[in-house]
């Protein structure tokens, strides 16, 4: 019979074959990232296009970074991507938490069918909406300015749907209790249900940011002014601009990428699902 | 008289209150302004010769005879049509698979999770720059493949017609195995462990028991999978837009890119409008079809 002994080191050598499965491919899937990154870190002196690839740079050095840092604005793209991240999180949690709470706990009129209009967004392809949107955007004067590259996402259906689920689990007796304590149902929202919904507002805080931050298409239209650009609008104009640059171009990513894996590897637990997180819901 | 009460318990003459309606305002006003409102905007566009400079004229059909009539527009969709055929195979059966190596109590095994699912939060530009470098000529595939088979390969992968398509599905695979995957563990660890105990009395074990166990009761996981990623391949753009700019000879172009194209190259907002409700046809037949096979709601819980 298993016990839970088996958790123990031993567990590795009984398991090597998996063991060996699970690198290999995590080996493949980290694979490119590494080596771009490790191009990064490549001096100017050593050949990148050598016949025989160097995983490890030969000196490695921190130039391509202090260089398309100075060389192309990387601190405001940096900045840029932040802000209109940040500003797209806080949105989306105040607006979709708003949202879902009638709908999760308020018996009202039409509520199924506004409900149901939610979630059926979802089926339209931005791609169908971003000329729409485009135009909409250029009348009210939002090409290249931040509300531009904010507003077709202050709201996310799938947010809505994420945060409805999270509130109709908590107990009716939080919210009967802070009724009897005169609470509104602002109050109740802000008192009762955000507190209660904490890990569910974090996911989608973690999704926002994660999509915002490497969104490309949209920023591709609606901006076309370098001191607007986000991350991604400036890393592909890097790769045209230096002419192929590489090791300048894998700085560049390598920057943008580190703030997402940041967030990752505090946050995981709330994108990824674990047997705790399952266990509560059951 | 207790108004209060009465109100209350009254269901058919319940008091009105604007309090939830207040609640949803802002969503329902952006999502009439982001969503709604345009797509009708779009389906309207689709019918004028709009250019961004004029005023629209209505002309009818005429977007979509031409569109009919469009060679380039015929290639970007079976192009996209090869993406569909090889990528959405890929993403429901490889993440399953690594759903279930992954779904073991193993040591650290959160730690290969992590990593399996780290190329969808990386930005897709990054990601396609990382490739490009990994597929260049003398790069680290053709190096490899040079050292396993003892020749000297130099495939141009990214601009030879042949390869290119395959190339980039290889991304959208690799972008999309680790999210699919977070998908389907959720299903696999909603499974009672009883089950598979019973099964193994029963004689099936190992892989039999996936074949007897997992496979019929992740069907609604595995459906919607297959969904998600059908509309996903209809909307590859971005790989493409980084790796190859739709080339070489237009192999690698998706209706998305040329609806780009035609949208804010060539300003025929029009024209690119009529693409976009063909898409948004397709993307919608698809998930009507869904939803009468399937329950979402079931399935997401």
């Amino acid at each position: 019979m298993k016990t839970k002994k088996l958790k123990s080191s031993s567990n590795i050598l009984n398991n090597t074959p998996q063991f060996i499965v699970l690198i290999a491919i995590a080996t493949l899937t980290i694979f490119p990232l590494l080596w771009l990154i490790s191009t990064a870190f490549k001096s100017p002196t050593e050949n990148i296009f050598q016949s025989i690839p160097q995983l490890l740079p030969a000196q490695p050095t921190l130039d391509n970074f202090i260089k398309v840092w100075k060389n192309s604005r990387f601190d405001l793209y940096l900045w840029n991507s932040f802000f209109v991240s940040s500003i797209t999180v806080i949105l989306n949690l105040l607006f979709c938490s708003l949202a879902a709470f009638p709908l999760a706990r308020l018996d009202f009129k039409g509520r199924d069918p506004i409900f149901w209009a939610i979630v059926g967004t979802t089926m339209i392809p931005f791609q169908i909406t971003m000329i729409p949107l485009y135009i909409l955007a250029v009348q009210l004067n939002l090409k290249n300015t931040y509300a531009g590259l904010i507003f077709p996402y202050v709201i996310s259906a799938f947010g809505i749907f994420l945060l409805r689920q999270a509130f109709q689990s908590v107990p009716k007796e939080m919210e009967e209790a802070a009724r009897m304590d005169g609470c509104s149902s602002l109050g109740i929202w802000w008192h009762v249900m955000l507190p209660a919904a904490r890990p569910a507002l974090t996911t989608l805080a973690v999704f926002t940011f994660v999509a915002m931050w490497g969104d490309f298409l949209w920023p591709l239209v609606i901006v076309d002014k370098a001191e607007l650009y986000t991350l991604p609008r400036g890393i592909a104009s890097l790769a045209s601009a230096f002419s192929e640059d590489w090791r300048l171009i894998a700085a560049g990513s390598a920057i943008s990428m580190l703030p997402v894996f940041i967030v990752f590897v505090f946050l995981q637990r709330y994108i990824i699902p674990t047997e705790a997180s399952i266990g509560v819901k059951g | 008289m207790q108004p209060n009460v009465k109100l209350k318990r009254n269901k058919l003459g319940k008091k009105f209150s604007w309090t939830p309606y207040l609640f949803l305002l802002p969503a329902i006003a952006f999502l009439c302004l982001t969503s709604f409102l345009p797509v009708f905007q779009a389906i309207y566009l689709s019918f004028t010769d709009y250019d961004f400079v004029g005023s629209p004229t209505f002309i009818g059909l005429k977007n979509y005879l031409n569109l009919w009539k469009d060679q380039t527009f015929w290639k970007t969709l079976s192009n996209t049509l090869i993406y569909l055929i090889f990528a959405v195979p890929s993403l429901v059966i490889l993440p399953l698979a690594l759903a279930i190596l992954v779904n073991q109590k193993l040591r650290s095994i959160k730690f290969f999770r992590a990593i399996y699912y780290f190329p969808v939060i990386v930005s897709v530009v990054v990601a396609g720059i990382a490739w490009k470098w990994v597929y260049a000529q003398n790069g680290i595939l053709n190096y490899f493949l040079s050292t396993i088979s003892f020749q000297n390969i130099k495939i141009p992968w990214l601009t030879d017609p042949k390869t290119a398509i395959f190339a980039i599905i290889a991304v959208v695979i690799w972008r999309g195995v680790g999210y699919y995957m977070v998908i389907y563990l959720a299903g696999l660890q909603a499974i009672p462990a009883d089950l598979y105990e019973a099964a193994a009395i029963d004689g099936s074990d190992g892989w039999q028991k996936h074949l007897d166990i997992t496979i019929p009761l992740m069907k609604p996981y595995i459906i919607l999978v297959a969904v998600i990623s059908s509309i996903g391949a209809m909307k590859v753009f971005e790989e493409v837009y980084i790796m190859s700019q739709g080339g070489p000879a237009n192999s690698t172009k998706t209706v998305v890119y040329y609806l780009y194209d035609k949208g804010f190259t060539s300003l025929e907002m029009g024209y690119a409008s009529a693409i976009g409700v063909f898409l948004f046809l397709i993307i919608f037949i698809i998930s009507i079809l869904t939803f009468k096979f399937i329950n979402p709601a079931k399935t997401i819980n």
